[in-house]
């Protein structure tokens, strides 16, 4: 598999509340609350880090699952936030992202 | 608000998130609208970089929603760079604005920046009754001009309609006036007293039989439940009065920390301290925190209870946060004769 480059969407608010990011889009107000693998995902979002290195460096390394499981979750993941349009993907790295990663409270 | 929206505003409140906050840059204006509870004269607003540092530990703390207003935010000349740097650190961003300023290129810069939303005060349809209040020719011409700039490049505007005696009867026209723009309105008969705590404009409130037809107005409110209140249960007489300084709080022009806009009690500057400092140790902010409903003693036992929008910064304002708000005692008494009459 080729690798994976992603970084967030443009216009939209983020924020890590009580451990979970929230996303609101500026457009719509549509609401996101993401569960924490998803938000981990979320976090790596720079655009550099391949989705490979994200798995193996972040959710292995956090979440009790084998590489193979979690990489197919994390594809499955990254194509369902692309089509909400909150991240964008590239086989290519990608500018960063015009948001600096989510602060917050309750991580 | 939907569920899951429910479910965040729950988990702020038990991790203690400050959400939402609203964050005047400037008393400054441009207007001078006679209901008006500011003192216009610059005290020495922050400055750039000391908004800005106040931005990164809002951040910090969790804020989401960030409401900026003022005074008139486009006399701010930072404005747009203080726009972007909070975009940038992942706000969630609503502008209330009289708009008089904006034009089609503040339009542009609005709309590539994300801004979720903007509200605007528009007082009525008739321009000698708008401008009459906000004491400045030609502005409801400007402000409406402004919100088509808005509307035409997508985005959500929110007509606010403050209620006074000047103005009571205009209301349904500027609802009107807000379809035909394609943009929502609300309705708000509440006027405050000054910061200072000079409650001279407090004449200007709608009169009883005003604000009966306020709250009779079934296009305002859907038909009326034909029915009495809830009674009262514990779980009530356990609940919060309101989110100021529980999710919620305000930041004035000089770095002041209140419970809420309406709220003005001091209870940290941050010019001197940090945010998280004031947020989470604050004693007042504590014993505003403290609170519950069942620890007001008029209030708690009142027939209304149940359904009354009590304002715990007017209590505060009328000298005692733990007693009722008379403007909303006057609002639960005409919205219960209202009902009266619904069911005769």
């Amino acid at each position: 598999m080729s690798d994976v480059f992603f970084t967030r969407a443009d216009k939209l608010a983020a924020r890590k509340v009580a451990g979970e990011i929230v996303i609101l889009r500026a457009d719509d107000s549509s609401l996101y609350v993401l569960n924490p693998v998803a938000s981990a995902v979320w976090e790596a979002a720079d655009g550099r880090t391949p989705l490979d290195a994200v798995v193996r460096d972040v959710i292995c390394r956090d979440y009790d699952v084998d590489a193979e499981t979690a990489l197919r979750d994390a594809t499955e993941l990254l194509a369902a936030l692309s089509a909400q349009g909150l991240l964008r993907t590239s086989d290519q790295p990608l500018p960063a992202a015009d948001q600096a990663p989510p602060h917050g409270a309750g991580a | 608000m939907n569920a899951l929206m429910q479910r965040v505003w729950d988990r702020a409140l038990e991790e203690r998130v400050p959400l939402s906050v609203q964050f005047d840059l400037t008393y400054r204006c441009n207007e001078r609208c006679v209901h008006c509870y500011l003192d216009h004269d610059d005290h020495g607003e922050m400055t750039t970089a000391e908004v800005k540092g106040v931005l990164d530990q809002l951040a910090s703390a969790g804020t989401l929603f960030l409401i900026f207003s003022g005074g008139e935010l486009l006399l701010r000349k930072d404005l747009f760079e203080l726009l972007g740097y909070a975009r940038a650190l992942g706000f969630d961003i609503k502008l209330k604005t009289n708009a008089i300023l904006l034009g089609e290129r503040e339009a542009d810069r609005i709309r590539d920046l994300g801004i979720r939303s903007v509200q605007v005060s528009i007082y009525s349809h008739r321009p000698e009754i708008h401008d009459a209040i906000t004491k400045v020719p030609g502005s409801l011409h400007r402000s409406l001009a402004a919100i088509r700039f808005l509307r035409a490049r997508g985005l959500h505007v929110l007509i606010a309609n403050v209620l006074m005696r000047q103005n009571a009867g205009d209301y349904p026209h500027v609802r009107a006036l807000a379809a035909e723009l394609g943009v929502d309105c609300t309705i708000d008969p509440t006027i405050t007293p000054k910061m200072d705590g000079d409650t001279s404009i407090l004449n200007l409130r709608i009169a009883e039989p005003q604000l009966l037809r306020v709250y009779t107005d079934k296009s305002l409110l859907g038909d009326p439940a034909n029915e009495p209140p809830p009674p009262t249960d514990d779980e009530m007489l356990d609940a919060l009065p309101c989110s100021a300084g529980h999710t919620a709080c305000y930041i004035s022009p000089y770095g002041d920390v209140f419970p809420c806009v309406q709220f003005p009690m001091p209870t940290g500057n941050l010019r001197g301290q940090r945010f998280g400092d004031v947020w989470h140790q604050s004693p007042q902010m504590n014993e505003v925190r403290a609170i519950r409903v069942r620890d007001l003693p008029t209030c708690s036992t009142c027939s209304f209870m149940t359904t009354c929008t009590r304002c715990p910064g007017l209590a505060y304002m009328e000298g005692n946060m733990k007693g009722p708000s008379s403007a909303d005692c006057e609002k639960s008494t005409a919205r219960a004769r209202g009902l009266a009459a619904e069911r005769t």
